[in-house]
Formats: structure tokens, C-alpha cells, sequence
């Protein structure tokens, strides 16, 4: 089962998946905005998880859920916003749109487990 | 800034003093961490001076503000998780049954640092056992040894890193309002929970008795005396079919055999008098 990161922020990016690694997740991918994420996905079997940022060149993070969850085949996909946003507003819009959970940055290893458990999304590699 | 042998000893016989805690060798740097920050906050040049003064006059304020520092945990909303899936789908179906006629239910938070454990509490009975905060006398206790954790628990406002900690969204939304950068716990769950500071190794004060202690991540801290003198208290509060949840790393086996382990699916350390 594969993981998807979407951040336009290469450090975040290396972040998150030197965490999802260290959490025992095998097949990650990035991709640096929601156009990118949209057809790589394409590409996969099987989606379990999506970390996405919501600032973003060409399309928002939470544009990127809506369209995500406009496609049944990623219905069953996990989905955690990982943002500065932190406004309760922002955190509704973002559930709205279809996120799972939902995580402010700046974050730590231990706060994406926590997250990954209330999820219940678990590593299979 | 590195403490001398003598300094730690004296730091660590005071505390084995004031709350028994075991301090062992090479935790140095836990003494040196925050008696430093209480140094600075105090307004002693260096953590030498902090020690030295409280040797030459050992006053009871600076005493308890050691103390305080030395025994703050860090903790989070829904730590562990399991124990909070056994209540939720054993411990609390079991004793809305058991308790039906009196309707009453206790639980005792003995360890609440700054309150995310007994609010967790509360949130996931508000959430899914509402008869009990509407029709039912439920008490939350929660205690702990120190006051600045007290006051922070009784205050309630978290920041964004204590949410963001094992606190899922949703719980976020329903019962915290945002307050610039920080998050306020909402006045019902706030309420639900009652707290009092309590030394866990001295005399305890009349408690009513409990069906559901949560004593986690405190006896590691304590020598096999301690532990058994707290577990014998502990004996004498819990009702005969109440339930003790300890942390993922403690145990009653070889030191109280009054209890015996509950066993589920879930793995939680969580005992019972023997019958």
C-alpha cells in the first residue's frame, strides 16, 4: 500500500518521509503540488495514505482533497492535512473538503504516530 | 554546567525525602535541566547557588518548587490510547450495568500533570456515554503532586503542541474554542473534572471509593516499599469490582498479590482485587 506526501517545501517533504520511513512505511511518493499528486496517483494500485500541505503552487491542498475524493477508487484513502494554517475555521474547511485528520506544523515524529493511530493507518512494510 | 556528586546526592535525597522518588545515577542531566530553569526563574546565578542555598536553609516554598520541577511529566490527551479503547468499549458498559441501581461512578486520575489524562477522560465519556454526565453522579478526580501542573490542568488552555498531541481533530472542534494561539477546553468538559493535589506517598485524604483508577507511569518512579505501600492504599479506595489501570511498563506481579491482571485484547495493564 502506497503513501503519497504533497508538499511544495522540499525540506517538509524530505521530513515527512524520513518519519513515515522510521514509522515503517515502505512505498512512499512526493510530489510538489496537487496537479503533480493527481497523476502520479494515477499510476498506483492502491492509495492508503495522503499527507498534504494546503498552501501550494496551482491548486490548494484542500482543492487537491476535493478532487481526490471526486474519484471513488481513493474513497477508502486516508487523508491528513499538514499545515501552518491553524485557524478552526481552516481545520473545518479542511474536514469539510474530505480530510481524515488534521495536523499544525511545525511537527515532531511522535505527533505524526499519534496521528497515524488515531487514523488507524498502520505500516505493512 | 555540571553538577558535582555531592550536589546530586543532596538533590536526590531530597527528593527521596519530600516524594520518594528513586533518582538513579547518570539522571544528572534531568537535575541539571530543570533545577536550572527553576534557578534562573528564581533569580539564582546558577543551579550551585539554587543547591547551595536550599542546604545551608531548606525552605519549605523552595523545597516545593524543587519538587515541582522534578516531578512534572510530560503527558498527552489519549496517551497510550489502549486504555482509553478498554474503557470505552469494557471497563464503562460494564459498570453502567453493574451500577445501575445507584448510578454513581467514580474515577481517580492519581498522576493528572497537567490534566490531559482526566480530560481525555471526560471528553470520551461526554462523547459516548452522555447519560453519565446528565443523569448519573460521575465524579472525576483528578490529583497530582504538583501544583504548577494543578493550575495549568485547572486552567485548561493547551497550545498547539499539547493539541496536536494524540488529540483527534474532531475532539478539537467539538470541545476547545481558540484563543489566539492556544485552544480553551470548553466549560463541559472542564467541569466534569474535579482537581486536588494529593502526595501519593504521604497520608492520603478521605477519597470516596473509586471504580476506575488510572495510576499510570508513577510507580516506575518508586522503590518495591513505595510501590507496595501506594498499592495497599490503592487497595483500600478501589471497590471490590473496580478497576486499577497501570502504565504500559508497570505491574501489581511480585508486589501486591491482592491483584490479579484483567486480560483482554487490547493489552492494557489493567488488575483487579482478587476475588
Amino acid at each position: 500500500m502506497a503513501v503519497m506526501i504533497v508538499d511544495d517545501a522540499v525540506t517538509a517533504r524530505m521530513m515527512t518521509k524520513a518519519f513515515l520511513q522510521d514509522l515503517g512505511f515502505g512505498e512512499i511518493h512526493a510530489a510538489e503540488h496537487g496537479v503533480e499528486a493527481l497523476e502520479l496517483i494515477e499510476e498506483l494500485d492502491a492509495l492508503e495514505l495522503v499527507v498534504v500541505d494546503w498552501n501550494m503552487p496551482y491548486m490548494t491542498g484542500v482543492e487537491f482533497i476535493r478532487e481526490l475524493r471526486a474519484r471513488p477508487e481513493f474513497g477508502e484513502t486516508k487523508v491528513l492535512m499538514m499545515t501552518t494554517e491553524t485557524g478552526m475555521e481552516k481545520i473545518i474547511e479542511a474536514l469539510t473538503a474530505g480530510a481524515d485528520e488534521y495536523m499544525m506544523k511545525p511537527f515532531t515524529k511522535d505527533m505524526l504516530a499519534d496521528k497515524l493511530q488515531i487514523m488507524g493507518v498502520e505500516a505493512h512494510s | 554546567m555540571t553538577l558535582s556528586s555531592s550536589e546530586f546526592d543532596y538533590i536526590r535525597h531530597l527528593l527521596k525525602n519530600e516524594c520518594a522518588i528513586v533518582l538513579e545515577n547518570g539522571k544528572e542531566y534531568l537535575v541539571d535541566l530543570r533545577l536550572g530553569i527553576l534557578a534562573d526563574n528564581e533569580g539564582f546565578s546558577s543551579i550551585h547557588s539554587l543547591i547551595g542555598h536550599l542546604s545551608k536553609r531548606s525552605e519549605p516554598d523552595l523545597v516545593k518548587k524543587v519538587v515541582d520541577a522534578m516531578t512534572t511529566n510530560e503527558t498527552l490527551f489519549f496517551r497510550d490510547h489502549k486504555p482509553f479503547e478498554l474503557l470505552q468499549k469494557h471497563l464503562l458498559p460494564e459498570l453502567l450495568q453493574n451500577r445501575a441501581s445507584s448510578r454513581e461512578l467514580n474515577i481517580w486520575s492519581a498522576a493528572s500533570s497537567t490534566g490531559q489524562e482526566p480530560y481525555s477522560i471526560a471528553m470520551l465519556i461526554h462523547q459516548h456515554f452522555p447519560q453519565l454526565v446528565n443523569q448519573w453522579n460521575l465524579q472525576i478526580l483528578a490529583s497530582d503532586i504538583s501544583f504548577t501542573c494543578l493550575e495549568y490542568a485547572r486552567e485548561a488552555v493547551y497550545n498547539q503542541f499539547e493539541v496536536n498531541r494524540g488529540l483527534p481533530i474532531q475532539l478539537l472542534i467539538r470541545y476547545f474554542e481558540q484563543k489566539d494561539t492556544r485552544w480553551q477546553l470548553k466549560p463541559e468538559i472542564k467541569n466534569m473534572v474535579k482537581f486536588q493535589e494529593l502526595n501519593l506517598i504521604q497520608t492520603w485524604p478521605f477519597l470516596p471509593k473509586m471504580d476506575i483508577i488510572f495510576l499510570r507511569n508513577v510507580l516506575i518512579y518508586f522503590d518495591l516499599d513505595v510501590k507496595k505501600k501506594i498499592l495497599e492504599n490503592v487497595r483500600k479506595v478501589l471497590k471490590p469490582d473496580g478497576y486499577l489501570i497501570l502504565g504500559s511498563a508497570e505491574t501489581t506481579l511480585l508486589i501486591d498479590s491482592a491483584f490479579e491482571r484483567v486480560e483482554t485484547s487490547l493489552n492494557v495493564n489493567c488488575y483487579r482485587l482478587a476475588t
